[in-house]
């Protein structure tokens, strides 16, 4: 298939349509993170981090940054991209991008885009409230900026597929729930894995967050938990596996057509 | 005229079984108004489903405009309208935003103009700017078929348009269907209302168990229709029918003790005066007069009876 045969004018409609939800409500969609972003500096970076130096050299309210960047990103990509493709199936809405000259690629590029550029502009907003609290500087920009990227759009193409995989609001928030939050908290984006006992820094080895959030804030602060390279192995698999299960879903039609 | 769907040996079996489509074909002609008549649950929706891509059929093939809407979606469904049957829409949308959007996703560059010129066509252009939400159901149903056909579909599916509408869109959509005609636009509509066939339809199909019973022109199923019976009481019984009446479409039955006689309500003559002015000639003395119509709904109920086990 051609480039040039491409559905684009599809592609862009589904991009515009999704953006144009999250600027319907952009208070809510710029309050919310900065406001939640703003108590986790007051309350981890001032309050528990004035009892705390430094963390790898870097003062603690500093090193939480990436974490908490990430925690937000992974968050939004999750919500935007599992609603986006969830909503449609919930009111019926979905019939007609079924029934349209639209390939699921071009579906996925469409909404996933979408879902991954709000993460970013969400991202972004959260790194500029942080200068406003602790001095940062960004010693690789164009690796933080590759890893914010890969991140969003790997999550999001979880949260297409949580989305689609949903047959209630309930499922729609199981997942992040009770595995992406754990998984947050736990790979080390309030805390170097140094910091753990060895029994449960072997056990953190295994969750994939711990790469994401290890390799940002290397691009940051020029130390990490784990090799750099390790961390982009670990988001392209993953954002490879995202990508198989799409194909997979589209192919079998599984929860989208009958 | 050609032919711009083709359904060929389409069988759909739903997961746990169900089988909703068996064996079926059918071919739709450019430029004609089909009607898809059949009671709640034949396959109607099942039959526009597989063609639009919202269901994959389980076997046999379909091709709209000559292209197979499997293996050539792209190509097929460009020429596809669909408005479906629920109302699915998002409440929170602008009515001008969601028609749009429509357009792109079928791959057309925007055209304002156009879409003003659906939306006026549809009263719909004074409330271009509401939410979907401040609408009634009747408005919702209009930004449907603008949805539809925001992309200049060739192929315009309507699945039951007037289920539920008050008498005055009914006319309004019956006027539509007749200008989209006029445009070249093929439309299949379902409906179980044999008014709405009989009103904007040019042939009928009746479809019941996931099978086509048969698919007619509509005059000759009206002119099934005008087809009118009169039961003659004879005072006294008859061995045959006198020479006199030979020329009459008579048929005597009870043992001689009745005639039926078959005459067309829409014929010039129903040559019911001469008859009974020959009836009488013939001395026979009558008893009684009972006359008897088959309507469309009775040749839909008697076939739909027969395919019933």
């Amino acid at each position: 298939m051609n480039v040039t045969d491409m559905n684009w004018n599809g592609i862009r409609a589904i991009y515009r349509f999704e953006m144009a939800r999250f600027f319907r409500s952009i208070i809510q969609s710029i309050v919310s993170p900065v406001l939640s972003t703003s108590l986790y500096f007051v309350v981890f970076g001032a309050a528990i981090g004035s009892r705390i130096d430094e963390v790898e050299g870097v003062s603690y309210g500093a090193f939480i940054v990436p974490g908490l960047i990430m925690l937000s990103v992974l968050t939004q990509s999750l919500q935007n991209a599992s609603f986006g493709i969830y909503f449609p199936k919930f009111i019926g809405t979905i019939y007609e991008i079924l029934s349209a000259p639209i390939s699921s690629l071009e579906i996925v590029i469409g909404y996933v885009g979408a879902a991954a550029t709000k993460a970013m502009l969400i991202g972004s907003i959260i790194l500029g409230t942080s200068f406003f609290f602790v001095d940062i500087s960004i010693q690789h920009p164009f690796w933080m900026l590759a890893f914010l990227m890969l991140t969003c759009v790997s999550f999001s193409l979880m949260g297409f597929i949580i989305g689609i995989w949903a047959k209630s609001f309930e499922q729609l928030n199981l997942v992040p729930l009770l595995v992406v939050t754990p998984l947050v908290f736990l790979g080390g984006s309030f805390y170097s894995i140094t910091m753990l006992p060895p029994i449960w820094q072997t056990i953190s080895l295994f969750n994939p967050v711990l790469y994401l959030v290890s390799g940002f804030r290397w691009s940051f602060f020029g130390t990490s938990d784990v090799p750099v390279v390790a961390s982009l192995i670990a988001i392209t698999a993953f954002t490879a596996l995202g990508l198989a299960i799409v194909w997979w879903i589209f192919r079998t039609g599984y929860r989208l057509k009958a | 005229m050609s032919t711009i769907v083709e359904v060929e040996n389409v069988t759909k079996v739903y997961l746990g079984g169900f089988e909703a489509l068996k064996d079926t074909s059918l071919k739709i002609e450019e430029g004609e108004i089909l009607a898809l008549l059949g009671p709640n649950g034949a396959g109607k929706t099942t039959l526009i489903s597989t063609i639009c891509g919202l269901s994959v059929p389980t076997s046999g093939q379909i091709r709209v405009g000559g292209h197979d809407v499997v293996t050539d979606f792209r190509a097929a469904r460009k020429l596809i309208g669909l408005v479906p049957q629920e109302i699915n829409l998002e409440p929170f949308e602008f009515v001008i935003n969601t028609v749009r959007f429509s357009r792109g996703l079928f791959g057309k560059s925007r055209n304002d103009a156009l879409l003003e010129s659906i939306l006026r066509d549809l009263s719909l252009w004074d409330k271009k700017d509401s939410r979907i939400s401040a609408l009634s159901g009747g408005m919702k149903r209009r930004v449907l078929i603008a949805k539809a056909l925001a992309h200049e579909p060739r192929v315009l599916f309507l699945d039951e348009p007037t289920a539920g509408v008050d008498v005055e869109l009914r006319k309004d959509m019956w006027a539509l269907v007749d200008r989209l005609r006029q445009d070249g636009v093929t439309i299949i509509l379902t409906t179980h209302y044999i008014e709405e066939a009989e009103a904007i339809a040019d042939r009928v199909g009746i479809i019941n168990k996931g099978e086509i019973l048969l698919v007619e022109d509509k005059k000759d199923l009206i002119s099934r229709m005008g087809r009118k019976e009169m039961r003659i009481e004879l005072t006294e019984t008859i061995a045959q029918i006198p020479d006199s009446l030979a020329s009459y479409d008579l048929t005597r039955v009870d043992d001689g003790a009745a005639l039926v006689y078959a005459y067309n309500t829409r014929g010039e003559r129903t040559g019911i005066t001469s008859l009974l002015k020959d009836l009488q000639a013939a001395g026979l003395g009558l008893k009684d007069i009972q006359t008897n119509q088959s309507s469309l709904e009775d040749i839909f109920v008697t076939l739909v009876q027969e395919a019933t086990p």
